[in-house]
């Protein structure tokens, strides 16, 4: 498991300086996440409410026999779901031996980014999750907020 | 070596750690009965394939230690040393040790230590410096006695050392009218290639003689690893002039002695030999040399647990999905598919039972460690005990053994810390002075009972309650109240002991609130037998296994939960009018009792409105000896579900246990009920 995801980082950045990302939508906001994390996107399963947990946890589902908490962001960001059930998505990613899905409100595609696009956040960002994200991308006229799966889990 | 072996680490270690199992285990029979040769037969084999696997690997200090230990067991084997307390600590130093090399490897990767401490002494053992080897005085002498007696000239160096084979060949060469010859051979200083030299000599004796002994070794001497000189035994029909004449043909040698010598001589010097390594019962051994029973070994796989969970995750799906067929099948009504489905659920069921049997693991595997253990601790205490172990082949699952070692190594080293008395106050009590520690696991119905029982003082009820009102946790009215078995009880309450943590063994509290919490924690009891002046037994009620459980299925607004059944007692159907307020507490009358009620919605925030009802049910729940009820909407039925993890993210949420995939695919989740009020 450990050497998978290894090797995820290693191809993640190839040696081109270049780095693949899957490309959503939460609200207005266009986020980004490393291809090599994301294990599946799936239409919205059943969410089952998980009672006591932490607010952002929106419930767990079952992925072939796996249960996946999956994680809010519009509560943990404070963002205004779209009204558009339909084009929802749950994204699951692998970290190390942990799997965890985010819903978010469409999909739009998976893009190679030059490293060269990306900016630090502490340069130019400073929202209140700003700890959330790792840069931000400029492609074309679009703003990418490239998000840091690792925190989120925390 | 350039391969790389990372991959076959994982092979590596779990194939170490069952060699050192084994390793541990067969030390423990042959410091028991120092004549037991099948255990010796076995160390050696697991040292050796230890060593092989080691250097494979390339861990050159684990195969270096390894290497030494079978030199000596070699020497052990062939009765050239003999068995004895020192040597037997000797190994487990080594042992030891290795262990430490292969945690080393887990963790770090590298296996680089000093050993050189114990390589040492495992040389001067071989070359017999050992103190073992110089023991016995008088048996030497005698033994000296002997040999001079044989009236030979010969016997005062000491790198000469015949097994019982060697003589038995050396017997059988005269018997054929074979000479037995002695020869020193020396090589020129100046000689550039010793080696060759050497291996003329080889050569020239082996046209008609055999080499029986060489020192050094015969492969060392054709290596040239020698200095100057070397000697030989040999065996030959050949007069001693021509051998000499042979010998002193080839160039750079010089045939620095050869003598004939008779056989009795060297019989003489194995009794010298046998006598200074005190072994008096040595040629008595050498005849029981054959194995009693070398051990068959089972063909087996190695698998992965995650593997087997897939397994049964699938096995999972196909028994929810099976059910979905059937379910369509009964909608369109149609018999053929009905037929089939039938099969499917048969072989389904036959499935899901082979899969958890194979989950199921020997209690063994825990069990392995504890002879060592209770040794260790006996030694360190100073207690003499006789541990016995009973029913390890009793079988858990693998999620249960995992977590069952911490808890019995808890008891265990109470039961020899505090149980069992000293052998001086045993015999003044008119007990054996060796004490009785007997570790036992069986099979009853669906749970596995572990006990862990000692013949020692037993609890002394007077003692725990002057010690819990100390502590405070009762006072001195309600300890007067008590009866034994409450007094009992209150070893396990919190506060009761001084060890903070179960992990803190070195500690000499008891710690029983940890090891009781554990053991709810694995769904199981634990309960206590004891008579003051007679011992103690301390018995664990375990399920047999922690992945398939009996659930009640209850359902609260749009809500679905499982109750464990283990934890229900009962189901009844309440009036609204019955309940009534205590302290602020709704509480109900059930036969007699006061019943405190809870409404799980409430508990869990559970969304939606409702209009209540006249009546309502309430499903009565244990936790610990109290009851308690928690009102619920529906009685959905009972069902056998398969426990799944929340996973690292969910867990320790108060309240939940886990998860299941019920037949619809929807997840539902576990109440913990120890924890969600």
């Amino acid at each position: 498991m450990e050497i998978a995801s290894n090797l995820h980082f290693q191809g993640s950045y190839s040696e081109d300086n270049e780095v693949q990302v899957v490309a959503f939508s939460l609200g207005q906001e266009e986020y980004a996440v490393d291809i090599m994390y994301v294990l599946e996107i799936n239409r919205l399963l059943n969410i089952t409410r998980v009672p006591r947990a932490e607010k952002h946890i929106e419930g767990v589902v079952n992925l072939r026999g796996n249960i996946i908490p999956i994680i809010n962001l519009y509560t943990r960001f404070n963002i205004n779901a779209s009204e558009n059930e339909e084009d929802k998505r749950i994204i699951v990613f692998q970290l190390d031996d942990m799997r965890v899905g985010i819903i978010v409100d469409q999909v739009s595609e998976v893009l190679r980014l030059s490293k060269n696009d990306i900016e630090e956040t502490d340069k130019v960002y400073s929202a209140q999750n700003v700890d959330h994200i790792k840069g931000i991308a400029k492609v074309n006229n679009r703003l990418l907020l490239l998000l840091d799966l690792f925190k989120i889990m925390q | 070596m350039k391969m790389d072996m990372s991959q076959y680490l994982d092979v590596f270690l779990e194939e170490s750690k069952e060699h050192l199992g084994s390793l541990n285990h067969k030390l423990l029979d042959l410091e028991k009965n120092t004549d037991d040769i099948s255990a010796l037969n076995e160390i050696f084999r697991a040292a050796h394939t230890l060593k092989g696997m080691s250097s494979t690997m390339g861990f050159e200090d684990l195969a270096d230690l390894t290497h030494h230990m079978e030199n000596v067991l070699t020497d052990l084997k062939e009765g050239m040393l003999a068995v004895d307390s020192s040597v037997v600590d000797i190994l487990f130093q080594c042992f030891d040790r290795m262990q430490l090399l292969i945690d080393q490897i887990e963790s770090t990767n590298s296996g680089k230590m000093d050993n050189s401490d114990l390589v040492a002494v495992l040389e001067n053992i071989n070359t017999g410096k050992s103190e073992a080897a110089s023991i016995s005085d008088n048996a030497s002498k005698e033994a000296e006695e002997n040999s001079s007696s044989a009236g030979v000239n010969f016997v005062d160096d000491n790198s000469f050392d015949f097994n019982q084979y060697d003589i038995t060949v050396l017997k059988e060469a005269i018997s054929r009218g074979f000479r037995i010859y002695y020869i020193i051979i020396e090589v020129d200083k100046g000689c550039l290639m010793k080696a060759v030299r050497a291996f003329m000599v080889f050569r020239a004796l082996e046209e008609d003689s055999e080499i029986i002994k060489a020192v050094p070794p015969a492969q060392e001497i054709e290596d040239g690893a020698f200095e100057g000189e070397f000697e030989l035994f040999i065996t030959s029909q050949v007069n001693l002039p021509d051998i000499e004449n042979r010998l002193s043909n080839i160039s750079e040698v010089r045939v620095k002695e050869i003598r004939e010598i008779d056989l009795s001589s060297i019989t003489a010097r194995k009794v010298s030999i046998a006598a200074s390594t005190k072994a008096a019962g040595i040629n008595n051994k050498l005849e029981q040399l054959q194995p009693k029973k070398t051990q068959k070994s089972k063909q087996t796989v190695r698998v992965d647990i995650d593997r087997l969970d897939n397994l049964m995750n699938l096995v999972g799906e196909l028994v929810m999905h099976k059910g979905r067929l059937e379910q369509i099948g009964a909608n369109n009504k149609i018999g053929e598919l009905n037929e089939t489905i039938e099969q499917i659920d048969r072989i389904s069921t036959d499935l899901q039972a082979v899969v958890m049997k194979v989950r199921m693991v020997p209690i063994e595997q825990v069990f392995n460690r504890f002879p060592r253990m209770v040794r260790d601790l006996a030694k360190d205490l100073k207690k003499d005990v006789e541990f016995l172990i009973e029913g390890k082949e009793t079988e858990l699952d693998r999620t249960v053994i995992d977590e069952i070692g911490d808890p019995l190594v808890h008891l265990l080293r109470n039961a020899i810390d505090h149980g069992l008395e000293s052998p001086q106050i045993r015999e003044q009590n008119g007990k054996p002075q060796q004490g009785t520690l007997i570790l036992r696991a069986r099979h009853e119905g669906n749970n596995v009972y572990i006990e862990v029982e000692d013949d020692g003082a037993g609890i002394n009820t007077a003692r725990v309650l002057e010690k819990a009102v100390e502590k405070g946790i009762i006072d001195s009215r309600e300890a007067e109240q008590m009866s034994q078995e409450e007094a009992i009880e209150l070893l396990f309450s919190s506060g009761f002991s001084t060890a903070q943590s179960i992990s803190d063994l070195s500690g000499r509290g008891v710690g029983l609130d940890v090891v009781k919490s554990k053991i709810e924690s694995l769904s199981g009891e634990i309960f206590v037998d004891s008579t003051l002046g007679k011992g103690t037994k301390f018995r664990i009620k375990l399920p047999l296994t922690l992945a398939i459980i009996q659930a009640l299925m209850i359902a609260v607004r749009d809500e679905i939960y499982a109750v464990p059944l283990s934890s229900v007692d009962e189901t009844t159907l309440i009036n609204k009018n019955d309940i009534k307020m205590v302290q602020n507490q709704e509480v109900i009358m059930l036969r007699g009792t006061v019943l405190p009620l809870f409404r799980l919605k409430s508990l869990l925030s559970i969304p939606g409105n409702d209009s209540e009802e006249q009546e309502m049910y309430v499903v009565v729940v244990r936790k610990a000896e109290k009851q308690i009820g928690l009102v619920v909407d529906t009685l959905i039925g009972q069902q056998e579900i398969v426990i799944k993890s929340l996973g690292k993210i969910l867990s320790g949420i108060p309240g939940l246990a886990g998860a299941i995939v019920a037949g619809d695919g929807n997840v539902r989740l576990i109440l913990d009920i120890v924890t969600l009020f």
